[in-house]
């Protein structure tokens, strides 16, 4: 590991300074848990390290009924899984943050470093897209609002520009008789990485007997998270039924481009996109009728 | 049918009753552990010290052309720079020289080529990209079956293929062909009504202890070293810098730290003569720390294997015939555990007629390495799968089967050897008669499965001082590492003979400077082995003891005696002395006392512990995931010094075999590059994906001890995976031929993908 410059500025303003003046050469630091292992291994090298802890609008954890939850940037997962309005509003959310890496990994693992790291097996981004989460962006020149669908741009590449901080991430309130789950696979039962991960979320209608939206986000198919528009829509105006969601599974096995690694074939990849989009399009329709999913990840 | 426990036969040399052999002490050490206040090799700190990194072959089959070391030399910080150019002309082995800093050629990725001492492991590290290494690539050759072909790239020009037939006359990959032939297999296959025949590969797996090798060594003025290192054997690594650095053992002071994991990796030496060059090159003493990736590419996994298995048995359940094919990848240089993969394989049964081909075969990965019971698991993977289906075709129970074919004392191994008493059979029936094995599984999707395994004892060379003090406790030493809590096995030996008790025996592992030679723990040999030398020692202070108390009393020695309470003589019962009030007298009565037990166990008569295991899995069967339930392991252990730590070591055992069933592989890609150097990807279990292990202790006393102790540690992990993999069989109807059974692998035996 080369030298390099640390600084934990505590006003979003200087913290945004320093990494203007850095440029490319700049990394914020949140939890740490990505960025030191690969500045260890050599896949990045940095002159300046931003930390980013002790700036206010980080660390805010807020939620609102109108206006929804708040996750700043730097909020450590544990603190986030923790909230009781949290677990009540967004169980869904809870299922991917709660199982990424381990309890020591979750009390420095940060969900604005996990969409930062922009791995395509992320477990929080998933979630996040299926509750149409936005993150603020800011820099110097201001803020800007980007979709967490559209924030990855490949495997370790996000739209942040030089000089470019994730400041938050706001996730809309929770709609009434609606539901979300996240459920991946790994060979493991804990500090493991998703073979595939998927997220699905429903909104019934008044009489709870059709779908009246739908998402569906797919992970560790693609070089980013997908959004499976064509499957989350074949669920729209439908009766929540087997069939339903064997339709809408085999739409979100059509996307992607799955590839065989030594974490699972093409093959395998496919064929569990199918299962996961069933399973996690019953745990949410039981989540959006009241009900909870059994306690099962994958 | 009687029970296990009423077929014990009485311990042979047991006194009245054992006063702390068979109780459950804290470990030595294990509170330091905890609190962190353990020295492991990566604590080790010296004035002045330096930092050293290797430079490793990012190729996995090169001819190095050439290596400038110039550039490097001149970084500001870096103090020096060695290669194999470094060491010694002439001084040992050219395969270890080879593997410690390549020389002509590089075998593996990850191969050591040159090495740095630097201020700062950082420097060092950026030092490393100034050394200039000219490679001419060759095509790699990497899977056992393909490197045995007439045309596969050659790692080595000149290894020929040893056989019983003498050497080969022309170069091969195969370094060796061994074979064991009893009966007449031909005329045993004739005899059978089923015959079952099948072929299993399974994948190189690393031990994965969790503490990287680390290396510190010092030069005195006067030319000796000194090394700490995190090593299962002290001894083994001073001869081997004895044999590279080309320098008298007796210059020489290894000192073993505390050990973080070894399972048999930790028998190898990798960084210590690094070390040992750059320190003397710097004239300061140096570290070197092999990072986690550095350990997973280039220390030892245990081989990957092909094994073919037939096996014929006749309608009366009787198994008539036996052969085995297995194929071993030793890595980069000969010396692969195809020798116990062929010498365990058909351990567990009596079988007239059989014949074993072992191949010790080169391949460019790393030269492989112990991992508990060497050769075994994939062995027995294989064979247990081949008799459980002789079982199924027989309608026969699967382990009334293996009762009925199992080994018995004088039965004569396929390898040679008739068995000692060896308790095969009261482990079957103690397994049986086990709740687990006949009670539901309690859901669908579920199997159980039962496999047998078996792990000879090797007792090897052992030293033991047992030091007198004044106030009557005892001091201990051995040359054995502690790497299973088995400091404290030995030591509870010794308290049960000197009739003391364990808090008055303070036992530790000693440099190679302060006590004689000992092998490496290894083998299961430590508790019995080594406990062996302290049982000598100890004694051996009782005799000098003995002599001192006649001395007092003006007696004649052979009227004293020591029932383990007091020092009593026949002539005069008024005269007696405990241990304590005697050893207060020794000064005055010719001095200290210490007594020593060196044995010499490779002349004892080798026994060794089965075990049978069984297992409920549950398999999701639109996954692939499968997960243990509930498992059984029920072992002959001889006797148990320390229960609580045998069952540690095999619920240890059970976890790692679970590993190596379902999540774990050193995986390669075309080009060699071991695509898993991460514990993110090289899937160790944790904590989460075991079940809690019951461990079923059965002792039937190995006679070659006074207390009938059998060495316990490494057969746990023998039949894990063919128990699993028997158990998937109930619920799939396939047989598993691979390891790791994978999620996907197991969907595709289904025909899910």
């Amino acid at each position: 590991m080369k030298p390099f410059q640390y600084r934990a500025p505590t006003l979003l303003g200087e913290a945004l300074s320093l990494l203007a003046s850095a440029g490319q050469r700049a990394r914020a630091l949140a939890g740490g848990t990505d960025l030191l292992v690969q500045m260890r291994r050599g896949l990045i090298n940095a002159d300046l390290i931003v930390d980013v802890k002790k700036v206010f609008e980080l660390n805010r954890l807020d939620f609102d009924p109108s206006d929804g939850l708040t996750i700043g940037a730097a909020v450590p997962l544990c603190r986030i899984c923790e909230s009781p309005e949290v677990a009540q509003h967004y169980p869904g959310l809870v299922d991917a943050l709660s199982i990424i890496g381990s309890v020591a990994v979750r009390s420095r693992a940060t969900v604005g470093g996990n969409l930062c790291n922009a791995a395509p097996s992320a477990d929080s981004i998933p979630a996040l897209i299926v509750h149409g989460a936005v993150c603020t962006v800011a820099s110097r020149e201001g803020t800007r609002q980007v979709p967490v669908a559209r924030f990855c741009t490949g495997p370790g590449q996000t739209v942040l520009g030089p000089g470019e901080l994730l400041v938050s991430v706001r996730v809309p309130p929770p709609r009434p008789r609606s539901g979300a789950r996240y459920l991946r696979f790994t060979p493991r039962y804990e500090m493991d990485i998703a073979v595939v991960g998927v997220a699905a979320w429903l909104e019934l209608s008044e009489g709870l007997t059709t779908i009246a939206n739908a998402r569906i986000a797919l992970g560790a198919v693609a070089p980013t998270p997908l959004l499976a528009v064509e499957a989350g829509a074949s669920l729209v105006g439908r009766t929540p039924s087997a069939a339903a969601f064997a339709e809408a599974a085999a739409l979100a096995q059509s996307i992607g481009a799955p590839i065989s690694d030594v974490r699972g074939t093409a093959a395998q990849r496919r064929h569990l996109v199918g299962i996961l989009t069933r399973r996690a399009l019953e745990g949410a329709l039981q989540r959006a009728r009241g009900a909870e999913p059994d306690g099962r990840q994958g | 049918m009687s029970t296990p426990r009423d077929e014990r036969k009485p311990v042979t040399d047991e006194p009245v009753s054992l006063r702390v052999i068979g109780t459950r002490p804290p470990l030595y050490g294990a509170v330091d552990k905890v609190l962190g206040r353990a020295v492991f090799g990566a604590d080790v700190s010296l004035p002045e010290l330096l930092h050293g990194k290797v430079l490793r072959s990012p190729h996995a089959h090169a001819r190095i052309l050439s290596v400038d070391t110039r550039r490097a030399e001149g970084y500001p910080g870096v103090h020096a720079v060695v290669t194999a150019r470094d060491l010694p002309e002439g001084a040992g082995e050219q395969s270890e020289r080879d593997n410690t800093l390549a020389g002509d050629k590089v075998l593996y990725v990850g191969h050591p080529i040159a090495a740095i001492a630097a201020e700062s492991p950082h420097i060092a590290e950026e030092a490393l990209a100034l050394i200039d290494v000219q490679y001419e690539v060759l095509p790699p050759v990497l899977d056992v079956r393909r490197a045995m072909q007439a045309d596969a790239p050659l790692l080595h020009e000149t290894l020929r293929t040893w056989s019983l037939a003498g050497q080969a006359a022309s170069s091969s990959n195969v370094a060796e062909h061994l074979q064991h032939v009893k009966g007449d297999p031909e005329r045993g296959f004739a005899e059978a009504d089923v015959i079952v025949e099948r072929s299993f590969t399974t994948t190189m797996v690393h031990q994965g202890y969790i503490e990287p090798h680390a290396s510190t060594a010092l030069w005195h003025p006067d030319g000796s070293l000194t090394v700490w290192t995190c090593t299962q054997g002290a001894f083994p690594v001073r001869e081997h810098l004895s044999s590279l650095l080309d320098l008298p053992m007796a210059r020489i002071r290894v000192v073993p730290t505390e050990i973080g994991g070894g399972f048999g990796g930790k028998a190898s030496s990798y960084v210590d003569v690094v070390a040992a060059l750059l320190a003397r090159k710097a004239g300061r003493p140096v570290k070197v720390v092999m990072g986690r990736d550095e350990v997973l590419k280039a220390t030892g996994p245990t081989p990957g294997t092909f094994i073919r298995v037939r096996m014929g048995a006749r309608r009366d359940g009787r198994i008539v015939a036996a052969e085995a094919e297995l194929c071993y990848e030793a890595g980069a240089y000969p010396g692969s555990s195809v020798g116990s993969g062929a010498d365990t394989i058909f351990a567990c049964y009596d079988i007239p007629n059989a014949r074993v081909d072992g191949y010790d075969v080169v391949v460019n990965k790393p030269k492989t390495s112990s991992y508990r019971a060497p050769g075994a698991t994939p062995a027995v993977f294989a064979v247990e799968q081949v008799v459980d289906e002789l079982a199924e075709r027989l309608c026969i129970d699967s382990l009334d089967f293996r009762l009925l074919n199992c080994a018995r004392e004088g039965t004569r191994r396929v390898s040679g050897q008739p068995y000692p008493r060896v308790g095969f059979v009261e482990v079957l029936q103690a397994a049986k008669a086990h709740p687990h094995y006949s009670e539901p599984l309690g859901g669908p999707n579920r199997g159980r499965g039962i496999a047998f395994g078996y792990w000879g004892n090797w007792a090897g060379q052992s030293c033991c001082t047992i030091s007198v003090n004044a106030d009557g406790t005892v001091s201990l030493l051995t040359g054995s590492v502690d790497v299973s809590g088995a400091l404290t096995g030995i030591a509870m030996q010794a308290a049960e003979e000197l009739g003391l008790e364990l808090r008055q025996v303070q036992a530790r592992v000693a440099d190679t400077a302060s006590i004689g030679y000992t092998d490496v723990s290894a083998g299961s040999r430590t508790t019995f082995g080594t406990g062996l030398a302290a049982i000598e020692a100890a004694r051996d202070v009782i005799a000098q003891m003995r002599a001192r108390a006649a001395r007092l009393w003006g007696v004649p020695v052979e009227t004293v005696s020591y029932d383990r309470v007091a020092f009593t003589t026949s002539v005069d019962p008024t005269q007696r002395l405990s241990f304590r009030e005697l050893a207060a007298q020794l000064s005055a009565t010719g001095g200290p006392v210490m007594g020593r037990g060196n044995l010499d166990g490779d002349v004892l008569r080798r026994g060794g512990a089965p075990g049978l295991h069984i297992a409920d899995v549950e398999l999701d069967p639109e996954t692939g995931k499968v997960t243990v339930l509930r498992y059984t392991a029920v072992q002959d252990v001889g006797r148990a010094v320390h229960p609580g730590n045998v069952e540690g070591q095999i619920k240890g055992g059970v976890a790692q075999g679970i590993g190596w069933a379902l999540y774990e592989g050193c995986f390669y890609g075309e080009d060699g590059q071991l695509l898993n150097a991460t514990l993110l990807d090289n899937k160790l279990p944790t904590a989460m994906d075991i079940p809690a292990v019951e461990p079923v202790i059965v002792e039937v006393p190995d006679p070659v001890h006074p207390y009938g102790v059998r060495g316990a540690g490494e057969t746990p992990i023998v039949p894990v995976a063919g128990a699993i993999a028997n158990a998937l069989y109930r619920i799939t109807g396939r047989r598993m031929e691979r390891l790791p059974m994978t999620p996907a692998y197991v969907l595709e035996r289904m025909g899910v993908i």
